[in-house]
């Protein structure tokens, strides 16, 4: 295995807001390799997009990186001042959201928009810079590409601005692209086209995506890699397909199992009891212990994440199959 | 089983809506959007009594505005909706409270300053299925129905989860005593482990009071749970109905089997790169739809005569029924592709 291009460490990033700390980020840690791509799963609230924003430098105040260690091609994010901070965003690292229009000047045309994306990191010259653009385009799958170019965002469907969003985000082929649930907006005609795409894309361009989605079937058909979060942990790591078919964590295993594709059609669910906690009142020890039919009274201390071979769950008591939480 | 809810020849259009400066501005030649929308196309269809019919299809395509037009809160362009014989909706207005409706946002249909209790209480005391006197314990039994603390009807839907205010988004509908509900994603804005708690309770209280269904959703695993027959829209038409394995397992439409083979599925197998059967192109603009069949330019089975002529609904018979020119191709290939 090649150098990973980003290494996390033990992130944590808390929000000191007046009804208390919110402790969004706290234990997230993951190798990313070139091309590779890691989904990122879990339930709304439980912190994939504010690790997104983590990782680019864009938390806010009152929020805070409190501890831990971002690694990109080996420089340590976290303590770079700013300014330096800004010159790698967008060029060595770069993020899409699930809303295009967020990121999209409604008064510019898509080529302004792409040649001020390109300015920002690089001298081009207009002609070089349009070519650029257009070529991109054409990657994500944008018919007439350099027509296209004079077109204004409200011109084109969710799907079509989304794949905009791609272009700008890939324009300086950065080492590592967040894609926050990127589909989930989009029909599932749509999202097909786009999934197809960014494979090929991660893979032809060395680019590693970290994929945020709650779909883990989305995830499962894209990410060779995978890591399940809940109330700010990643409480379960390690290759797709084996997490899936074999998972540890009994949260994990509780997701999947719930899965309506999961169960024969009109019999009822597998669920999880109660409802994900709020992160001002978690309970000491394990997050997912009050909803754990395996919980005992080990869970009051908070298990660190174990590590066997490439698998990684944050658990005392492991399932040891996912049989045995169906039946 | 004979038909609950029919639905015959129903269309509804939506107009420009132009304000009057719109309308001048149209008049000297701006550029302003005059034409209308056809959401619903000539659809035809019937839900039998205690039936879940699934609705599924691509946003935009006219699902919400179908469910509206036969929970009798839309009134059709033209056509008309009946349940048990009699019409939904009478010169505009909603005629029966036989049918109701849960809406996918709960916390947009529910009175953010009223009490839960009197937003479920609100219709059954206008129809007299209760009185003021005994509202509080009438809806404390549905409450119960729903799996809620029947202790929590004084309190406002801000405090409840969302998992919590769909319930009370259920109990309301149901206080009215429907013999039907039209249910409209009624699970997309909850968290995968919430979903399977809303679809339990909605499993168990469709068999339990007997109800007739329909459930509206962009999710095909959730209406494939859920659902005893599907139908599938495409720019306000249908394309397919069916009994939910048939078309799942063998659909008949070549959109039905293109729309199916984009869903993503749980991939457990490290070897495998999944492969997706993407379908060309977009949706076109319900502005302006093709001529013909309206999947026509993306469909790889299209011939001439799909361009120039609609398709009739023709009935299989395995209890479905399909609107294509092709559906012998599409149904061999469909089994040769099962076998
Ligand atoms: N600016 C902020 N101030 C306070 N809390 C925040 C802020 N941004 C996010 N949070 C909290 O952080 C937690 C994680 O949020 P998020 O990362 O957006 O979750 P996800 O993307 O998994 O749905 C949530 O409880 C959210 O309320
Ligand atoms: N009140 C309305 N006014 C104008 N157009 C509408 C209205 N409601 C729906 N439409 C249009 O009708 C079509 C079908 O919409 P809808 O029934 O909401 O589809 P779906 O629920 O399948 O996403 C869309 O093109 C939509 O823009
Ligand atoms: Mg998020
Ligand atoms: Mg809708």
């Amino acid at each position: 295995m090649s150098a990973p291009v980003l290494s996390v460490r033990n992130l944590r990033t808390h929000f000191f807001t007046r009804a208390g700390v919110v402790k969004a980020v706290d234990g997230v840690s993951f190798d990313l390799s070139a091309g590779e791509i890691m989904g990122l799963v879990g339930e709304s609230g439980s912190g994939k997009t504010v690790t997104g924003f983590s990782l680019l430098g864009l938390i806010d105040e009152p929020g805070r990186i409190v501890e831990g260690s971002i690694k990109l091609n080996g420089v340590e994010l976290t303590s770079l001042p700013d300014a330096e901070l800004r010159a790698r965003r967008g060029k060595d690292i770069s993020m899409i959201f699930q809303d295009p229009i967020a990121t999209l000047n409604p008064m510019l045309t898509i080529g302004q928009q792409m040649k001020l994306a390109i300015d920002a990191h690089e001298r081009l010259g207009k002609r070089a810079a349009e070519a650029r653009a257009a070529e991109l385009l054409t990657q994500v799958g944008i018919p007439s590409a350099v027509a296209r170019l004079r077109s204004y965002p409200h011109e084109f469907s969710g799907g079509m601005r989304q794949r905009v969003a791609i272009a700008i985000a890939l324009l300086h082929r950065p080492a590592v692209i967040v894609a926050d649930e990127p589909t989930t907006a989009l029909d599932v005609s749509i999202q097909a086209q786009i999934l197809f795409q960014m494979r090929d894309l991660a893979n032809e361009t060395g680019t590693a995506l970290i994929w945020i989605s709650h779909d883990l079937a989305v995830v499962s058909s894209l990410a060779k890699k995978l890591a399940v979060m809940y109330a700010g942990r990643i409480v379960e790591q390690g290759p797709t397909a084996a997490l899936l078919r074999d998972p540890r964590h009994p949260y994990t295993a509780g997701l999947i199992a719930s899965l309506p594709a999961m169960a024969t059609p009109g019999t009822p669910l597998v669920q999880i009891p109660g409802t994900t906690p709020s992160l001002l009142s978690l309970p000491t020890g394990c997050p997912f212990a009050p909803r754990c039919e395996l919980a005992t009274s080990d869970c009051n201390t908070e298990p660190e994440i174990t590590f066997v071979g490439d698998r990684g769950w944050r658990c005392f008591h492991p399932v040891s199959h996912a049989r045995e939480l169906t039946t | 089983m004979s038909a609950f809810l029919t639905v015959d020849d129903v269309s509804r259009v939506f107009g420009p809506n132009l304000n009057t400066g719109e309308k001048i501005a149209a008049r000297l030649g701006a550029q302003v959007e005059t034409r209308s929308v056809r959401a619903v196309s000539d659809v035809s269809l019937t839900v039998s009594k205690g039936e879940t019919l699934g609705l599924v299809g691509e946003s935009g395509c006219g699902k919400s505005t179908l469910g509206r037009l036969m929970a009798g809160i839309l009134a059709p362009t033209s056509g008309t909706v009946l349940i048990d014989g009699a019409p939904v909706m009478v010169n505009g207005v909603k005629a029966t409270t036989r049918v109701q409706t849960v809406f996918q946002d709960p916390f947009a249909s529910l009175d953010p300053r009223m009490k839960v209790g009197d937003t479920v209480s609100e219709g059954p005391i206008a129809h007299g299925l209760t009185t003021r006197a005994q509202a509080k314990a009438y809806v404390a039994g549905w409450f119960e129905k729903v799996g809620l603390d029947p202790g929590w009807t004084d309190r406002f839907p801000h405090q409840f989860s969302g998992g919590q205010r769909q319930r009370v988004a259920i109990a309301r509908a149901l206080a009215m005593q429907p013999d039907m509900l039209i249910c409209d994603e009624p699970v997309a804005s909850l968290d995968v482990s919430i979903q399977a708690q809303i679809i339990n309770l909605f499993l168990e209280l469709t068999r339990d009071l007997e109800l007739t269904t329909v459930f509206i959703s962009h999710d095909l695993s959730v209406v494939q749970h859920v659902s005893d027959r599907v139908a599938v829209m495409y720019l306000g038409r249908i394309v397919e109905v069916g009994p939910v394995a048939q078309v799942f397992n063998n659909p008949a439409h070549p959109y039905t089997d293109a729309l199916f083979g984009s869903v993503p599925k749980l991939v457990l197998d490290a070897d495998e790169l999944v492969h997706f059967d993407t379908i060309t192109g977009e949706v076109p603009s319900p502005l302006a739809p093709p001529s013909g069949c309206y999947f026509h330019p993306r469909c790889p089975l299209a011939t001439p005569v799909c361009s120039s002529d609609v398709p009739c609904m023709q009935s299989l018979p395995d209890m479905r029924t399909v609107a294509c020119h092709h559906f012998k191709e599409q149904f061999a290939k469909s089994f040769g592709k099962a076998g």
